[in-house]
C-alpha cells in the first residue's frame, strides 16, 4: 500500500477569516476587536466565534449600538498604539460612520503630518443573497475608492480573506475589509498560519486568452463559472480578481487586457460610477490601441435593491449574462 | 399630571407606574389614571390576543419559507396595544420595524405587514390614510424624522390650540438599543430646544440582539430625559392599563403645547431579535421564565376572569376570532404573487430618467433572451 498524500485541508470563507482574527490576535496584543454582538454572540455572521473564550472581554469587546463610535473609538485606540479591528455589521451602516472614516481616520496620518498613523480595519459585508432588502444589500466599495487615504479589499476566496485580513491588521493604514454575505459559506483552500496577501496585488484567479473578465468580492466566482461555460464553447476568458479596491492593481489588469485585447467588468455594485468605469478609464487611456473590442461592463442596473429574492437574482448579472456579454465580446 | 414626581427614584429604585400587577389587580398610581371603562379593557385584551396571533402566524410563515424574515413582537404586544389605542387619529407614529401592534391600532391590515416581510412589496399602507408611517429599518433614523415632523405640525398651528379636534402630536417608537445611536441623542436635543410635540416612547425589550441593556446605559433609561430638558417616565410595559394612561397623558401634554417627553416602557423581547437569531446563545432560559411570569396578556385575562367581566364564552370568540385571522393571513400570504421583474426601475425616482428607461429596455430585452430557453 503507498503512501497518500492528504487531501488539502478546506475552510469555509468565515472559518478563514476567523483563523486570521485568532493568529493575528495571538501574534500582537495590541489587536483588539470590537463591534456590536462581535463577543458572546460571536458576530453577526458568526466570524468571531469564539474568540470572546479566547481573548477576554479586554479584548473582544461588545459595544453600545453606535456605529460612529464603533469607528470613532477604533481610530482612537489606533492612534495611541492599538490595532482595532473594528466590525460593523452591514456596508450599509458605514452611512454612519462616514465622518469617522472618511474626514477622520483616513485623513489623520496626513493631517498630522506623519505623526500619527491610524493603523486600524473596519471589516463589512455587503452584497445580495439574502432578501436584505434596500438598507442591507448595497455593495458601495466604490464609494471608498475615491477617498485618498483609505485602503480598500474585498477578497473572494478563504485563502485571500485570510491573507489580506493579516495584512489589514499589520498595515499602518485604515483598511475598509469588504466581505460578502454570500461568501462566508464557501469553501476553499486552506492557508497556513504564515500565508499573507499583499494588500493592491490582483490575482489571475483563471488563465485564457480571448478575453479578460475584471471581478471581485463574490462576483469573481460568477465569472469563474462563466469562464467554465465558454471554454465549453471554445472561448477562453481570463478571470482576474482585483483583491484589491484600493490601490488598484490597474498593472495586472492592462497585462491580462495587453494579452487578450478584451475587456469585461462585472460588477455587483450599480453601474453608474461604479469601480468598473474607473477600471474601463483607465483601460481605455492607457491601452486604447490594444483593444479589440469596446470596454464592457456589466453591473446591477441604477436601482434601489429588493427585499425580494427573485428580483435580486434577476437585477444581478450571474453567469448566463457574463457569457452572453463575453460571447458578444468576442465575436464584434 | 406631575412630572416632577416621576424625575427620582424612591428608595434608589426607580419608580415604574403600573396600574394592573401581574396577578390582574388594578393599582392606583399618584400621577397617571387609567380612565376608561371595562369594555375597553375587553378590547385591550381582543387587541393583545389577535396582535399575538399575528406574529405567531407570521413567524411560523417565516420558518415555512414564505417570508424571508419576521421581527417577533412577543412579550412586548402590551407596550404597543397601550400606545397605540392613546393615540387620537390625527396624531401621527412613526415606528421601527417591529410595531405590528401600534399598526394594528392604526388600522393596517396585517397582510400588508406580511406582504413586506414576503418582500413582495414595502409595506403598501398608505401612511397619510392611517398616520402610521411605514417600517424604518435603520436603527433610530425615525427619531429625527419624528421631530422633524413634530416640528411641522408645530408650524402648521396645530399644536396647542385648545381643540381637541385639531391639536396633534407625533410618538416614535424605537429601543434600547437606539439610545446609544447619535440620531436618538440629536432628536431628544432638537425636540427639547424647539419644544416639538413628540412623545419618545422607548421600548426597553432589555436586549439590542445580544448586547444586554447594561451596555446601553449606567442609569434608567427614562432619566436621561432630564439632561436633555424633558420629563421621562418608566412605565410597567407589560401592564397595557399603565401604557395606555401615561401615553396618552404624555401625548396630551404635547398636543397641548409643552414640549416632549420619553416614556420608557420596560418590557422584555420574549422571542428573539429576529427570525434570524437565536437568542439561547446568550441569555438563559431563567430570565425567560421570570418574564414569563409578567405576561401582559395573562394579567389582563385574570383581571377579566377575577371580577366576573367575561365568561368563558368571550374568550372562545376572540381565540375563534384569532383562528379565522391566522387563516386569511395564511392564505393572504400564499396568494401573494412575486413582483414583476421590471417593477424594479418604478420607483427610484418619481419621473424615471432617460438613462434609467433605456436601462429597463436593457433588461426588458435581457430577460426576453431566456424565454423558451429552459
Amino acid at each position: 500500500m503507498s503512501a497518500t498524500l492528504a487531501p488539502p485541508r478546506t475552510v469555509t470563507y468565515r472559518e478563514a477569516l476567523r483563523e486570521g482574527l485568532f493568529e493575528e490576535m495571538e501574534a500582537d496584543d495590541r489587536v483588539i476587536l470590537l463591534g456590536e454582538d462581535v463577543g458572546r454572540y460571536g458576530g453577526a455572521y458568526a466570524v468571531s466565534r469564539g474568540l470572546l473564550e479566547r481573548f477576554g472581554e479586554h479584548r473582544v469587546i461588545d459595544m453600545p449600538m453606535s456605529e460612529a463610535l464603533i469607528v470613532g473609538a477604533a481610530l482612537g485606540a489606533a492612534a495611541v498604539g492599538a490595532r482595532p479591528v473594528a466590525e460593523i455589521m452591514y456596508m450599509d451602516f458605514v452611512t454612519l460612520v462616514m465622518d469617522q472614516l472618511v474626514n477622520q481616520a483616513a485623513k489623520l496620518h496626513y493631517m498630522f503630518g506623519g505623526q500619527l498613523t491610524a493603523p486600524m480595519v473596519v471589516r463589512v459585508q455587503q452584497g445580495i443573497g439574502r432578501g436584505a432588502g434596500s438598507q442591507h444589500s448595497q455593495s458601495l466599495e466604490a464609494w471608498f475608492a475615491h477617498v485618498p487615504g483609505l485602503k480598500v479589499v474585498a477578497p473572494s476566496t478563504p485563502a485571500d480573506a485570510k491573507g489580506l485580513l493579516k495584512s489589514a491588521i499589520r498595515d499602518d493604514d485604515p483598511v475598509l475589509f469588504i466581505e460578502h454575505k454570500g461568501l462566508y459559506a464557501r469553501k476553499g483552500e486552506a492557508a497556513g498560519p504564515t500565508h499573507t496577501v499583499p494588500i493592491g496585488l490582483a490575482d489571475v484567479k483563471r488563465s485564457g486568452e480571448d478575453l479578460t473578465i475584471v471581478a471581485w468580492s463574490n462576483m469573481v466566482h460568477t465569472a469563474l463559472a462563466a469562464a467554465e461555460e465558454l471554454a465549453r464553447e471554445g472561448v477562453s476568458a481570463e478571470v482576474v480578481d482585483l483583491r484589491t479596491i484600493a490601490p488598484l492593481d490597474m498593472a495586472t489588469v492592462l497585462a491580462s487586457v495587453g494579452r487578450t485585447g478584451r475587456l469585461l467588468i462585472v460588477h455587483e455594485a450599480v453601474r453608474t460610477a461604479g469601480l468598473g468605469a474607473e477600471i474601463a478609464a483607465e483601460t481605455a487611456e492607457r491601452h486604447h490601441g490594444q483593444l479589440r473590442a469596446p470596454v464592457r461592463r456589466l453591473a446591477t442596473p441604477d436601482v434601489v435593491l429588493p427585499a425580494n429574492t427573485t428580483l435580486e437574482r434577476e437585477l444581478v448579472p450571474d453567469a448566463d449574462a457574463v457569457v452572453a456579454a463575453a460571447r458578444d465580446l468576442v465575436r464584434s | 399630571m406631575s412630572v416632577t414626581a416621576s424625575f427620582g427614584g424612591r428608595e434608589g429604585r426607580p419608580p415604574l407606574v403600573q396600574l394592573l400587577t401581574p396577578e390582574g389587580e388594578r393599582v392606583e398610581h399618584p400621577d397617571f389614571a387609567f380612565d376608561l371603562d371595562d369594555e375597553a379593557i375587553k378590547g385591550f385584551y381582543r387587541d393583545l390576543v389577535l396582535t399575538r396571533r399575528v406574529d405567531f402566524e407570521a413567524t411560523a410563515l417565516q420558518r415555512q419559507g414564505e417570508l424571508g424574515i419576521w421581527a417577533s413582537l412577543l412579550g412586548q404586544e402590551a407596550a404597543q396595544i397601550g400606545s397605540g389605542r392613546a393615540l387620537s387619529a390625527q396624531d401621527y407614529a412613526f415606528p421601527t420595524y417591529r410595531e405590528h401592534g401600534v399598526a394594528w391600532c392604526r388600522g393596517v391590515d396585517p397582510l400588508q405587514l406580511i406582504g413586506l416581510f414576503r418582500g413582495v412589496d414595502q409595506g403598501g399602507w398608505d401612511p397619510r390614510e392611517s398616520n402610521f408611517h411605514l417600517y424604518t429599518i435603520v436603527i433610530g433614523a425615525q427619531t429625527l424624522h419624528a421631530t422633524g415632523y413634530a416640528m411641522g405640525i408645530q408650524r402648521d398651528g396645530l399644536v396647542g390650540t385648545g381643540d381637541p379636534r385639531r391639536d396633534a402630536a407625533t410618538i416614535v417608537y424605537f429601543g434600547d438599543g437606539a439610545t446609544s445611536q447619535g440620531d436618538v441623542n440629536e432628536s431628544f436635543v432638537f425636540a427639547s430646544v424647539y419644544n416639538a410635540p413628540v412623545v419618545f416612547f422607548c421600548q426597553n425589550n432589555q436586549w439590542a440582539i445580544s448586547e444586554p441593556i447594561e451596555r446601553q446605559s449606567r442609569i434608567p433609561l427614562y432619566q436621561r430625559a432630564l439632561g436633555f430638558g424633558f420629563p421621562g417616565v418608566r412605565v410597567d410595559g407589560n401592564d397595557v392599563l399603565a401604557c395606555y394612561a401615561v401615553t396618552k397623558a404624555a401625548l396630551q401634554r404635547a398636543r397641548e403645547g409643552s414640549g416632549p417627553m420619553l416614556v420608557e416602557a420596560f418590557t422584555y423581547r420574549m422571542g428573539a431579535h429576529t427570525t434570524s437569531d437565536d437568542p439561547t446563545r446568550y441569555r438563559l432560559s431563567e430570565e425567560l421564565e421570570h418574564w414569563k411570569l409578567k405576561d401582559p396578556i395573562e394579567r389582563v385575562k385574570a383581571y377579566l376572569s377575577r371580577n366576573g367581566i367575561v365568561d368563558a364564552g368571550f374568550y372562545a370568540g376572540v381565540e375563534a376570532e384569532a383562528d379565522e385571522l391566522a387563516a386569511r393571513l395564511r392564505a393572504g400570504c400564499l396568494s401573494m404573487p412575486d413582483p414583476d421583474p421590471l417593477s424594479i426601475f418604478d420607483h427610484v425616482y418619481v419621473e424615471t430618467t432617460p438613462q434609467l428607461r433605456q436601462q429597463r429596455e436593457d433588461f426588458a430585452g435581457y430577460l426576453a433572451s431566456f424565454e423558451g430557453a429552459h
